[in-house]
């Protein structure tokens, strides 16, 4: 799927005229530029633009360490090949995010897994943030001891490199009967504050687990008071959200905000609604698994302020 | 989906009023009786729903949660008067209401899944 949508920008270079929405649900890799709030994609590979990164960072999600059922079995062997990928891109990563959904019963032997798989990925120093999956049985104990150290609250946190902010946030503890991922009151004046001090000049990279707009309700798949934590970014000129979650690619750009999930690196999720329930899509055969799978890099520009996303497929 | 419901209804009606019973007649012949098994009540959680999401019981019923997807999932009460913790596939969960009330619960996995336990 290859859908570009040139907006009109105004002087100060940011796009406010409307909304554009594209979908990438499965299937070939795609490039996401954007230069001034004009948004522009190619098909993977097809972007030359990617050499001249000032660095570039890959996020990876939903490894689900623990999973063995259909539509696979090694999952552990999926995260191996991912990292594989990662090793071989032609721009070493200078960071890794992962999205959350580490472990798939919270459980210490998962968690250990994902680490010890993670030493070998020659990608900078890593950072991530919990899943649901990964906080559901403790409250997050086993987690935060592994991978929440210099975090603040249940394990969200910020950090700066070569000008662009990243802000790790966690929107899966404290869930509610019936409603979506949450940020919670706490943490949404943690990160006013954290906001405030910045210029709306500085690129801003958002990370959480659930996508922080609502995909889909009816399966819980968003964050209830997101659009609080939209309102303080709004003024920024360069927003990117990355989420994982849904086991999907999916894009959507709303001003000068972009936001993308991650495929994850163990099995497909249906597309919304496309199924009975948000579970595994099971009858996925063996070749085709490695295609529904995969990473997402990143590539930023300082001048003229370019950020581009570039979704691989293990196969 | 309905048919399982109502089953389940008839067998713990049929217990209680077994029950009722057997107090009965320890009354009349305070002697030893054959005991009868407690009322006992299973949830299915399948495609990420509780079935039935609605269980009305009788106090002192045991509700049992099983997990079919090959999701983990959770019986949480939103009163944390229960918590099964994680299930993963085909584990299980007990719990007995003493108490008459509304329970609401839902799955602290999936949130979107809820369900209620009835006890009058």
């Amino acid at each position: 799927m290859n859908e570009i949508e040139n907006n009109q920008s105004n002087e100060d270079g940011i796009d406010r005229r409307g909304f554009l929405q594209c979908m990438a649900w499965v299937g070939t890799g795609l490039v996401w530029a954007m230069q001034g709030g004009i948004l522009r994609s190619t098909v993977f590979g097809k972007d030359t633009d990617l050499a001249s990164a000032d660095f570039t960072f890959v996020q990876i999600s939903d490894s689900h360490i623990g999973f063995s059922k259909e539509p696979n079995k090694d999952v552990v062997g999926t995260l191996q090949q991912t990292i594989a990928r990662i090793n071989q891109l032609p721009k070493a990563p200078e960071l890794l995010l992962h999205t959350g959904d580490l472990s798939h019963l919270s459980k210490p032997a998962e968690f250990d897994t994902l680490a010890q798989s993670l030493k070998v990925c020659k990608a900078g120093e890593q950072f991530f943030v919990p899943g649901e999956h990964d906080v559901f049985s403790d409250d997050g104990k086993s987690y935060l001891e592994r991978y929440g150290k210099n975090t603040l609250g249940n394990g969200w946190y910020s950090f700066d490199h070569k000008g662009v902010h990243f802000i790790g946030l966690v929107n899966v503890m404290n869930l509610k009967a019936g409603g979506l991922g949450q940020i919670g009151p706490d943490q949404l004046a943690w990160l006013k504050d954290d906001l405030a001090a910045k210029s709306s000049s500085t690129p801003i990279v958002v990370f959480a687990h659930v996508p922080l707009w609502t995909v889909y309700e009816k399966w819980g798949w968003g964050t209830e008071d997101s659009a609080v934590a939209m309102q303080y970014l709004k003024r920024f000129g360069s927003v990117t959200v990355l989420n994982g979650h849904i086991h999907q690619i999916l894009q959507k750009v709303e001003g000068n905000v972009i936001f993308h999930t991650a495929r994850s690196t163990a099995f497909p999720q249906p597309e919304p609604g496309k199924a009975e329930s948000p579970g595994p899509i099971k009858n996925v055969a063996a070749d085709q698994l490695k295609k529904m799978l995969g990473l997402s890099a990143v590539n930023y520009v300082e001048n003229p302020g370019s950020l581009a996303i570039v979704d691989q497929t293990l196969e | 989906m309905y048919r399982t419901f109502q089953s389940y209804l008839r067998s713990s009606l049929w217990t209680v009023s077994l029950v009722a019973f057997a107090c009965t007649s320890l009354n009349i012949l305070a002697a030893d009786v054959p005991t009868t098994a407690p009322a006992e009540v299973e949830i299915k959680i399948d495609n990420f729903t509780f079935s039935p999401a609605t269980v009305t019981i009788a106090p002192g019923t045991k509700v049992t949660w099983i997990n079919h997807d090959d999701i983990p999932h959770t019986a949480t009460s939103t009163t944390k008067l229960f918590n099964s913790k994680a299930l993963d596939t085909d584990e299980k969960y007990s719990f007995t209401f003493d108490k008459a009330g509304t329970f609401p619960y839902f799955c602290a996995v999936h949130p979107h899944m809820t369900g209620q336990i009835i006890v009058k």
